[in-house]
C-alpha cells in the first residue's frame, strides 16, 4: 500500500484528498463565519440575530444554504448565458483557490511554493473578475455600476496591499509563508513579531482588506441604498450562494494573510504554551471578529472618499514605508529588527 | 505528469488566443485573451520560472486585462458593423500577417546564437538560488541603469497620459473633504424639539 503512494496515481490522490480536506474545511469555516458574523452584528445593535433554527440558530446557515440550493435559478432575458454562469463558479474557485498555499503549521499546506505570496496576491488580483463578469452579464443597470465600482475599487487597494506585503518581504527575505513566520520566531515571543515593527502598516492592511473584500464600510459594489445589491441583483439561488460563499472565503483568507504576516502564524503569544495550528485558526477568528465589528460599527464611504483614502493616503504612505523598512533592513537601523532575513543574503 | 500539463496549457493558450480573434462579441474576447495570459503564466511554471509567471497574472491579467474589459464593456458596439468592417479591413489584415511572416523567417533563417547559449538555455533555473533572487540580483545588478531607465520612460508615459486628460472644468460639483471635515456641528446642526402632532 505504501508504495502506491510514490507513483503518479498515488501522488494525484494524495494530493486529491488534501484539497477535500481544506475545501471542508473551508465550506464548515464559511458556514460558522456567516453565522458569526450575524450575531456579532446583531449583538452590537441590541438584536438577537438568529436564534430560531437549531439550539442557539446554529443550524440557520444551513436552512439558508438549503433554502438557496432548493430554489429556482432565474436568469435574466438579456443576459449572456454562458458568462453569468461562469462568474459565480470564478468567484468561488479563486477564493477557494489561494488556500493552497496557505499553511496552519509547520507543513501542515497544500502546496509549499517560494513565491507563495505572490501566489495569494495573484488570485486576489484576479477576484474582481467574478464582479465584472457577473455585473456584465447581467445585462442591468445596477449590476453593470456595481461591476464597474468594484473593478476600480479592487484595483485601487491592491496597490497599496502590495506595497504593504512587500515591506514584510524585504523584512522576512522571503515570499514563503513558512519562513515568513520562522524569520517572527525570536526570543521576545509576542513583541517579535512583525506587527511591533510594521505597526502602522497593519492598520493599512487591515483596512486595504477590508476594501478589497468588499466588505462594510466599503462595501460599494453592493451598496443596497445606491445599488439594490450591485453586481448580485440579477443572481438567485446557487449562483448567488456561490458568490456568498466566496465572499467570505476570501474574507476569511484576508484574516489568514493578516495573521500570518504580521501576527506570526501559528506561533504561540504565551512563552511556553506550544505553537500550533490552534493558534492561527484562533487569530484568523480574532481577525474576523475584527472584521464583524467593523461592519456593525463603521458608516459606508461615499465612493469618492473611497478613491481619495486609496490613492492619496494609502499609496503615499505604504510607498514611503516600503522605503524606511527597505534603509532600516539594509543598515540594521534599530537593533536591526527590520532584517531578519530567513534565507542566506 | 509535466508533458500532460505542458498540453494543457499548451493547448489552452491557443485555443484562448484563437477565441480572442474569431469571437464576436468583443467583451468575451478579452475573456478568452484572459485565459491565454492564465496559461502562458502556467507554461511559465513549468519552465520553473514561478517569479515570471505571477507578475505575468498581477500585472497583465490583475491589472491590464481589467482595464481593457472596463473600456471594452462602456464601448456601445454593433456587431453587424464591426463585422462588415473586418470584412472590408481583411486583405490588408493578410498583406500584413504575411509581411510579419517573412520578416520572422528572414530573421530566423540566418540566426545564429551564442556559443554559450545553448548551455545557458538547458539549465533555465540556476542551481544554488531561486528564482526571485537570481533575477533581482540580474535587474539590480547587471542592468541597473536599463531597468532604472524603463521607469523612468514608464513615468513620462505616465505623466503624459495625465496631461492630456486632464481638465479642470467649471461646471463640476467637486467635493471639498477637508472643508467637510472641519464642519462645526454647533453651526451645521439645529436641534429642535418637535412636539407630537406637530410639524415644524
Amino acid at each position: 500500500m505504501a508504495e502506491f503512494f510514490t507513483t503518479n496515481l498515488g501522488v494525484f490522490v494524495i494530493i486529491l484528498g488534501q484539497c477535500l480536506l481544506m475545501a471542508v474545511f473551508l465550506l464548515l469555516s464559511a458556514y460558522f463565519i456567516l453565522y458569526a458574523d450575524r450575531k456579532i452584528w446583531a449583538a452590537v445593535q441590541m438584536r438577537r440575530g438568529p436564534n430560531v433554527v437549531g439550539a442557539f440558530g446554529l443550524l440557520q446557515s444551513l436552512a439558508d444554504m438549503l433554502k438557496l440550493v432548493l430554489k429556482e435559478i432565474i436568469v435574466p432575458a438579456g443576459a449572456d448565458k454562458a458568462v453569468f454562469f461562469i462568474a459565480p463558479v470564478v468567484s468561488f474557485a479563486l477564493a477557494m483557490l489561494a488556500w493552497a498555499v496557505i499553511p496552519f503549521n509547520e507543513s501542515w499546506l497544500i502546496s509549499n511554493i517560494n513565491v507563495a505570496i505572490l501566489f495569494v496576491f495573484a488570485v486576489s488580483s484576479l477576484e474582481v473578475y467574478g464582479v465584472i463578469m457577473g455585473g456584465w452579464a447581467s445585462n442591468s443597470k445596477y449590476p453593470f455600476l456595481g461591476s464597474l465600482r468594484s473593478a476600480a475599487q479592487m484595483i485601487s487597494y491592491e496597490v497599496s496591499i502590495g506595497l504593504i506585503i512587500i515591506g514584510v518581504i524585504i523584512s522576512a527575505g522571503s515570499m514563503n509563508f513558512g519562513q515568513i513566520v520562522a524569520s517572527q520566531d525570536t526570543a521576545y515571543g509576542f513583541f517579535g513579531w512583525y506587527w511591533l515593527p510594521h505597526l502602522p502598516m497593519v492598520f493599512l492592511f487591515f483596512i486595504s482588506a477590508l476594501a478589497e473584500t468588499n466588505r462594510p464600510p466599503f462595501d460599494l459594489p453592493e451598496a443596497e441604498s445606491e445599488l439594490v445589491a450591485g453586481y448580485q441583483v440579477e443572481y438567485s439561488s446557487t449562483p448567488f450562494l456561490l458568490f456568498m460563499a466566496g465572499e467570505y472565503i476570501a474574507i476569511f483568507l484576508m484574516c489568514a494573510l493578516t495573521t500570518l504576516l504580521f501576527f506570526g502564524g501559528w506561533l504561540s503569544p504565551i512563552p511556553g504554551v506550544t505553537d500550533g495550528a490552534l493558534w492561527m485558526v484562533a487569530k484568523m477568528g480574532f481577525f474576523f471578529f475584527l472584521f464583524a465589528m467593523v461592519k456593525a460599527i463603521v458608516p459606508r464611504f461615499r465612493y469618492d472618499q473611497l478613491m481619495r483614502l486609496g490613492w492619496k493616503v494609502f499609496l503615499p504612505f505604504s510607498l514611503v514605508w516600503v522605503v524606511f523598512v527597505a534603509f532600516a533592513a539594509k543598515f540594521g537601523w534599530i537593533g536591526g529588527i527590520y532584517a531578519r532575513w530567513a534565507v542566506g543574503v | 505528469m509535466s508533458v500532460f500539463a505542458f498540453y494543457l496549457f499548451a493547448i489552452s493558450v491557443i485555443t484562448g488566443g484563437l477565441f480572442t480573434v474569431i469571437s464576436r462579441n468583443p467583451v468575451h474576447s478579452v475573456l478568452w485573451l484572459i485565459l491565454s495570459f492564465l496559461s502562458a503564466a502556467g507554461l511559465f511554471v513549468l519552465l520553473g520560472a514561478e517569479f515570471v509567471a505571477m507578475l505575468l497574472i498581477i500585472v497583465y491579467v490583475g491589472a491590464v486585462a481589467v482595464l481593457f474589459l472596463f473600456v471594452v464593456m462602456m464601448l456601445d458596439v454593433d456587431f453587424a458593423e464591426l463585422k462588415a468592417e473586418m470584412a472590408r479591413y481583411l486583405p490588408l489584415a493578410l498583406l500584413v500577417g504575411v509581411v510579419i511572416l517573412m520578416q520572422f523567417a528572414l530573421a530566423f533563417g540566418v540566426w545564429e546564437s551564442n556559443a554559450a547559449a545553448e548551455s545557458l538555455r538547458a539549465q533555465a533555473v540556476p542551481v544554488d538560488r531561486h528564482n526571485t533572487e537570481a533575477l533581482g540580483l540580474i535587474l539590480y545588478d547587471q542592468y541597473f541603469l536599463l531597468f532604472q531607465l524603463a521607469g523612468l520612460i514608464l513615468l513620462v508615459a505616465m505623466i503624459g497620459a495625465i496631461v492630456l486628460t486632464l481638465r479642470h472644468r467649471e461646471d463640476v460639483k467637486r467635493q471639498d473633504v477637508l472643508a467637510q471635515i472641519y464642519r462645526d456641528p454647533a453651526a451645521a446642526m439645529e436641534l429642535k424639539d418637535v412636539k407630537p402632532g406637530q410639524g415644524l
